[in-house]
């Protein structure tokens, strides 16, 4: 009986503890402007970036040669991205503010995902840039 | 028998553990966070007991199960002077500290003496209950320390960046190891196929966590409130 007092209550304090430690994962890169490179590639020029937009930015980070740096942050946003889809279409069908909710927290995934992208970018260039300079 | 993945995991571990060490030395934090590094450094050095206990005795020996049985617990406690020291960080303005401590070693003592008295119940199976139980306990004692500490953060807006990370990280490690360890007690067949990786993993993840916030987070970096009730700014 305590056993599964125990477990429910651990269970429900890890599920609070992921999405506050997503959030503020995702709170790092809330107020960093993009830029216009970044918002070219995501196909995202003259308008703000989207929920829907996150799948692509992660294709687009994958393939960037740099792949340690943010990764296990970028696991953690994906899996709460994906935990957001669940309980939109879930908790949307039935309440529509909590589809209003979990979007936003979306999009703020997909910012974080094009602000490491737009870092990844940078760090790649800047190395391209060195070791051209080191071998004239 | 250890698997690959077991070695995998072991390594990873304590790579990870050593880099903490590193990382609250490199960034100039021991002094605030010298509670983070004791215990790292502790977990370090327990691993190489294990490997030497593993090497001279075996995995299947009664040696090694009762020095990981015994060390997990003191490595338990020793987080909770981890945690102590988060809250004194969190209360520093308040000059509270005599009670935060006070308040933690009585918890701690209250969930001695509740799991011995659940085991003097059932004492004609002590031993593999009682590490069981005594860990189910530990680490849920820790999560309720650890949930009061973050609705402490909340109720004061507490602002620094790394303070919360390091508390949500070591909140994600207890809640998941309590959870594992009622469901080992609740279900004692699920953990030779599923529930053996799970408290690893936690252990790994617990020093990626922090190792992360010590290196990528500077000391002054401030997280509001609203941004982890994940609304946006009025």
């Amino acid at each position: 009986m305590i056993s599964a007092l125990i477990c429910v209550v651990s269970a429900a304090a890890l599920a609070q503890f992921f999405v506050c430690y997503c959030r503020a994962v995702l709170a790092s890169t809330r107020n960093v402007e993009l830029s216009e490179r970044v918002r070219e590639l995501a196909g995202v020029t003259g308008r703000s970036i989207g929920a829907g937009d996150f799948g692509r930015l992660l294709q687009f980070l994958f393939l960037c040669p740099e792949h340690n740096s943010y990764q296990g942050q970028v696991r953690a946003v994906g899996i709460y991205y994906r935990m957001l889809d669940i309980a939109g279409r879930i908790g949307g069908a039935l309440i529509p503010s909590v589809a209003a909710l979990t979007e936003r927290d979306q999009i703020a995934c997909a910012h974080f995902a094009a602000v490491v992208l737009d870092r990844r970018i940078s760090h790649s260039r800047e190395m391209f840039a060195r070791q051209a300079s080191s071998h004239p | 028998m250890l698997g690959p993945f077991d070695y995998w995991l072991w390594a990873i571990g304590f790579v990870l553990e050593a880099s903490v060490v590193v990382c609250v030395i490199s960034s100039r934090s021991l002094t605030r966070y010298y509670a983070v590094a004791i215990y790292m450094f502790c977990r370090v050095a327990i691993g190489c007991l294990y490997y030497l206990c593993i090497a001279r005795f075996g995995i299947g020996s009664e040696q090694y199960h009762s020095l990981y049985y015994y060390t997990e617990s003191l490595l338990t406690i020793l987080l909770f002077c981890v945690i102590i020291q988060f809250y004194q960080q969190v209360f520093a303005d308040m000059g509270v500290n005599r009670y935060v401590r006070g308040g933690a070693s009585m918890l701690l003592f209250a969930t001695a003496l509740f799991s011995y008295v659940v085991i003097h119940r059932h004492s004609e199976h002590l031993t593999k209950q009682f590490v069981v139980e005594f860990g189910q306990n530990l680490y849920f004692v820790g999560v309720v320390l650890t949930y009061a500490l973050w609705a402490a953060i909340l109720h004061f807006r507490e602002t620094r960046a790394r303070l919360i990370h390091l508390v949500l990280a070591l909140g994600l490690y207890f809640s998941g190891t309590a959870a594992t360890y009622a469901l080992r007690n609740l279900f004692p067949s699920m953990q030779s196929f599923a529930l053996q990786w799970v408290p690893p993993i936690f252990g790994v993840l617990l020093p990626l966590a922090w190792g992360y916030t010590f290196w990528r987070v500077p000391e002054e970096a401030r997280i509001l409130r609203y941004q982890l009730e994940g609304r946006t700014a009025r």
